[in-house]
């Protein structure tokens, strides 16, 4: 083989291995262009049925609860809206908290409780000093208990 | 007369002109470089406090946000010096494209790291496909084809040519990136630095972003003239200028 | 200041393999690359000028045969 065709075909073949690389990657791009479904969609009925899909919003204030077993872990997703139910069996990320983003990838099933096999933390874009979040918590309390 | 002075604007994009140029201002570049990327460190570990909510884990952020800008920069600079090279047929724009996407390349690669190293500890996961995670690993491959392509090609005008078009075709993923936290769905968080909101960071922890965002755009513009040099020498490797070059390197090189 | 100690500084509060893998890696990259382009200049140098050589070895037995 001379050394043009040999080099012709490395070529060919590094641009067919790119074009399924991108035509890979554009599919995920294309299913997952909804990443996550939101509490309300999900009440609503718009949210896929027979496959597994994510549900994104915040974990509602008070709803964790660990059942006796010790790793099933329940809590409910909200928009403010809507609420969801979640059972989740596995290890919880850090930033998860009661209050904060959360999305979880599972299945909806019959009595309207989320088998969830995946749970992941969704923080904002605020970065501050802790002291600073103090202080807008208490602004925040304050101004809760004026609104009282 | 007239004509003269006007065309001392693109005095420099003469490669004979802009060789030396190149050498001469690359190593201030560099330095600065160095200088900013020590301020930046500096402030970075030692005056930025701890984040509320993520505790040390978000000073990757010095790096990863600053990366990210960059390989989106890097491409829309590769495809201005493409639609450049193709519109007035410059000789040196397509040597500025070529000598800019391998570190087009690094820093998409350090954001995609960086990001999957921040990722893990914060949201719980190394990798998800996002929208703004999908369209950023799209632009790496994007890296790798166009240099995969102008080198495969012997034959550099049409090497040149072939990048310009996937330079320009790709250039659109770019505001699809930018733009993916706001358009769709996605695990990662919007922008805490844009033109049209005020910063959601603390002072000093954008202090540190910004800085360590000017030292990498000092290192690419070092990095990438001299990159650029030895590409201009082999272009241009029958033109008497270039061999009065080898003379006067030959003793030192 | 953030840090009581050194060894606080490196552990960084638990996040020492996220952290440190992410600048570890980047410094890391930016070194290989500019030893690549640095390395590059004089390969071209010297090859340029060996073809150099060559041709104007070429072009003097011309003239000889001349």
């Amino acid at each position: 083989m001379k050394a043009r065709q040999k080099r012709l075909i490395l070529v060919v073949a590094g641009v067919a291995l790119l074009g399924g690389a991108v035509a890979l990657v554009l599919s995920a791009f294309q299913q997952n262009l909804v990443f996550f479904h939101t509490p309300t969609e999900v009440a609503e009925g718009k949210a896929p049925t027979g496959r597994t899909f994510r549900i994104g919003g915040m974990v509602e204030d008070g709803s964790i609860k660990r059942d006796a077993d010790g790793i099933t872990v329940r809590f409910a997703i909200t928009d403010t809206a809507k609420s969801i139910p979640v059972a989740y069996k596995g290890p919880l990320p850090d930033l998860f908290k009661e209050g904060k983003g959360a999305v979880v990838q599972g299945a909806l099933g019959a009595d309207g409780q989320f088998a969830a096999t995946e749970v992941l933390a969704k923080h904002d874009e605020n970065y501050m000093p802790p002291e600073a979040q103090d202080a807008i918590d208490q602004a925040h309390k304050t101004a809760a208990t004026v609104a009282q | 007369m007239e004509s003269g002075q006007r065309f001392s604007l693109f005095r420099y994009a003469a490669p004979h002109l802009f060789y030396p140029l190149a050498g001469r201002l690359a190593p201030w570049f560099a330095a600065a470089a160095v200088i900013l990327t020590l301020v930046g460190l500096y402030l970075g570990f030692f005056v930025a406090p701890t984040d509320a909510v993520q505790g040390e884990v978000y000073r990757v952020i010095f790096i990863h946000v600053p990366a990210a800008w960059m390989s989106m920069f890097i491409y829309l600079i590769m495809a201005f010096w493409s639609a450049v090279g193709v519109v007035f047929n410059t000789r040196l724009s397509a040597m500025m494209a070529q000598a800019l996407a391998p570190t087009g390349a690094m820093f998409c690669f350090v954001a995609l790291w960086t990001g999957a190293l921040w990722g893990r500890p914060t949201w719980g996961a190394y990798w998800v496909w996002d929208a703004r995670l999908t369209s950023q690993l799209l632009l790496l491959f994007l890296y790798f084809g166009f240099i995969a392509l102008t080198r495969a090609i012997e034959d550099p005008r049409r090497a040149d040519r072939a990048g310009a078009i996937l330079a320009l075709v790709g250039a659109v993923n770019v505001p699809i990136i930018y733009f993916s936290v706001k358009w769709w769905n996605t695990l990662h968080q919007g922008a805490s630095v844009s033109l049209t909101k005020a910063p959601s960071m603390a002072t000093t922890m954008l202090m540190a972003m910004l800085v360590m965002a000017l030292a990498s755009w000092a290192y690419t513009i070092a990095v990438v003239l001299w990159r650029v040099r030895p590409l201009i020498l082999e272009r241009e490797r029958h033109t008497e200028w270039v061999g009065d070059v080898l003379e006067t390197a030959e003793g030192r090189a | 200041m953030n840090w009581q100690s050194w060894s606080d500084f490196w552990s960084m509060g638990g996040a020492a393999f996220f952290v440190w893998g992410s600048y570890g890696v980047t410094f890391a990259l930016i070194a290989l690359e500019l030893v690549v382009v640095l390395r590059r200049r004089k390969q071209v140098v010297h090859r340029l000028q060996r073809l150099r050589q060559a041709m104007k070895a070429s072009a003097r037995r011309k003239e000889i045969q001349q």
